[in-house]
């Protein structure tokens, strides 16, 4: 997910206030990236995914019928996978998003950890929903999650 | 919005456009500016244009924007004509409260309570990825499923009266395993007996005052000073992976042309899908509720430990906030099953009606309304008047006014652990972070919430609670 080359360094998301729950929006150059951002910005919900070491890797396949049903999803991952596995979500590698029939599929291997005592947890994300859920290519792409937490 | 006042508790905004029927607010002027503040109403709107919508679509005192229907949101559907709506139970199915009466006054808990909280907080896996203490089978928590409660009895966890004194006795009856997905199946082996993170939270508390003495006396309330213990979580990761399921399985079967909001997905009732998400609710509703009955057992036998008994520590009652369910109401002035969708609202069903327990049947059913973190909690009585207001509902808790985000910015975890100590509450928590989030300035203000309750007569007062001590996941 490194930004490269003459690139400035872009902001990769954003924490939102919303009353009752988590939302953020994230950005990316390309959709890929984007989704990318987003992962990492529900991963910082619950705990610091900087300090996380890619020391395991999971790979992740999800379809849509739709880019927003193909989001929810993919984030889905991210919660199932640190609920049943402990896995603290660290990186994204290699997130590529294909048009396939009647929808999209998505492909992505996510680094990280599994929780030990030295890392700090500080928010629990029941669920990713399509509430005020947003996809907007403008300059780039901006997506925009809510998380019921 | 066009907005009318019916009385100083009670607004409505009459069916128009889309609108099947109208949509009603019981709110005092207060809580209403709250709730005017975000989505809610509009989103109360938009239930009200799901097909077979019975009477209206209802709006408790302590409502707040939720996803597809608000939190505090009511609303019932024909069998045959209506839908189910994952949207309108939300994500943490079986949401819930248990409450349990002790034989203790506060005097004899107040010099052990610091002891208490620690055992109990050691007693019960609380706090974001804390697993269970209990690794089980497949097999087994499929059996949890379809029997909820009823099993954590037969193996040991409590008695067979808590039973007796819970929604459902502890078990919905449609409830099918086969129904609930792999993932979910995955997300609930490590989470049982867990109370989960949020604003799930257990507490000691003492009786401040009593304001109906014969139903108190029938739910085991004697006297100001007694100590009871309040748990409040739901069917954790294994609800959040039902709903998420059934929101795509719905998408899948019947599209989102037309809907205003994709979180008000729905289905026919009586359709494949809407039968399956029925039943795998139900699972979801079991887990939750064999969950509380674990932590109700850890925490008797804390109790046991530590003072010498928990003879006395009866079970006064445990109820759903997140639920559909088919019930026998008035509908256009005949009797009539309708599921009736319960987002953020407890059942409050008065004397009388057999779905109240034997022991409550001449009072009414117990309604527990826990307030925020370190504020007053309520123990109400179900009436005869919430049939015809609300279906038999009413308020849930003291809903939030602030973001999370917001909360952080403005309050210290352990300036409020310090506020706390200062009058005389223990806390114990996994997170100061999440206490601040949790701060009792991010809620409504619970004792207006009962207050309108009270008057409207959703809901009759009988007691008001105030923690003694205070665990947070």
């Amino acid at each position: 997910m490194g930004v490269e080359g003459a690139w400035p360094v872009m902001e990769r998301y954003r924490i939102l206030p919303h009353t009752a729950d988590g939302k953020f929006q994230a950005f990316g150059r390309t959709l890929d990236e984007a989704f990318g951002n987003a992962a990492l910005a529900l991963a910082s919900l619950m705990w610091d995914w900087t300090a996380v070491e890619p020391k395991a890797r999971h790979f992740v396949h999800v379809t849509g019928n739709d880019r927003e049903q193909l989001l929810v999803k993919f984030l889905g991952e991210i919660i199932y996978l640190f609920e049943t596995r402990q896995f603290l979500l660290g990186k994204v590698d290699g997130l590529r998003i294909r048009p396939q029939f009647e929808g999209f599929s998505l492909e992505a291997v996510l680094g990280g950890d599994t929780l030990s005592p030295g890392h700090e947890l500080y928010g629990d994300v029941k669920a990713v929903t399509y509430h005020e859920l947003k996809i907007e290519a403008c300059d780039g792409f901006t997506v925009q999650v809510v998380v019921d937490m | 919005m066009d907005l009318q006042k019916i009385d100083d508790n009670t607004w409505e905004i009459p069916a128009e456009g889309e609108m099947k029927v109208p949509a009603r607010i019981y709110a005092s002027a207060r809580l209403l500016e709250d709730i005017r503040r975000d989505q809610t109403l509009v989103q109360a709107r938009n239930v009200a244009c799901l097909p077979g919508i019975e009477r209206r679509s209802f709006v408790m005192p302590d409502a707040h924007q939720g996803y597809g229907f608000p939190i505090g949101g009511v609303a019932a559907f024909d069998l045959d004509e209506g839908i189910i709506s994952p949207g309108g139970v939300g994500y943490d199915i079986n949401c819930g409260v248990r409450l349990l009466r002790t034989d203790y006054t506060e005097d004899d808990v107040a010099p052990k309570s610091k002891e208490l909280l620690a055992e109990i907080f050691r007693e019960v896996p609380a706090g974001v990825g804390k697993g269970g203490v209990t690794k089980l089978s497949r097999a087994v928590l499929k059996d949890i499923l379809v029997k909820g409660a009823e099993w954590a009895v037969e193996n040991g966890y409590g008695r067979k009266e808590d039973l007796e004194r819970t929604e459902e006795r502890g078990r919905m009856k449609d409830a099918s395993a086969e129904d609930v997905s792999e993932r979910a199946l995955e997300r609930g082996i490590p989470q049982l007996g867990t109370l989960g993170a949020g604003n799930h939270f257990l507490e000691i508390q003492k009786v401040l005052e009593i304001c109906d003495e014969a139903a108190a006396r029938a739910f085991g309330l004697e006297a100001p000073g007694q100590v009871l213990v309040m748990v409040h979580c739901g069917s954790r990761g294994l609800g959040h992976q039902v709903a998420t399921d059934f929101i795509e399985t719905m998408e899948d079967a019947f599209g989102i042309a037309g809907l205003p909001d994709r979180e008000l997905v729905h289905a026919p009732f009586k359709s494949a899908e809407g039968q399956r998400y029925y039943r795998a609710m139900c699972a979801a509703v079991n887990y939750a509720f064999a969950n509380r009955q674990m932590i109700a057992h850890w925490i008797r036998d804390v109790f046991a430990r530590v003072l010498g008994t928990s003879q006395g520590m009866d079970q006064i009652y445990d109820v759903c906030h997140n639920v559909a369910k088919v019930e026998e109401h008035d509908a256009g002035g005949r009797s009539k099953r309708l599921v009736v969708h319960r987002k953020g609202a407890t059942r409050s069903f008065g004397p009388g009606r057999p779905d109240v327990p034997g022991v409550y049947r001449a009072v009414g059913q117990p309604v527990i309304i826990p307030g925020s973190m370190g504020t007053a909690s309520f123990l109400l009585a179900g009436t005869k008047e919430a049939e015809a207001l609300s279906f038999g509902s009413t308020a849930h808790g003291a809903g939030r006014v602030m973001s999370r985000h917001e909360a952080l910015r403005r309050f210290r975890g352990e300036k409020i652990r310090d506020d706390l100590a200062r009058r005389g509450i223990e806390l114990k928590t996994t997170s100061l972070k999440g206490v601040a989030e949790e701060a009792s300035e991010a809620y409504k203000d619970v004792d207006e919430v009962v207050r309108v309750s009270n008057e409207v007569g959703l809901g009759r007062v009988v007691a008001k609670l105030v923690p003694m001590g205070v665990m947070k996941g």
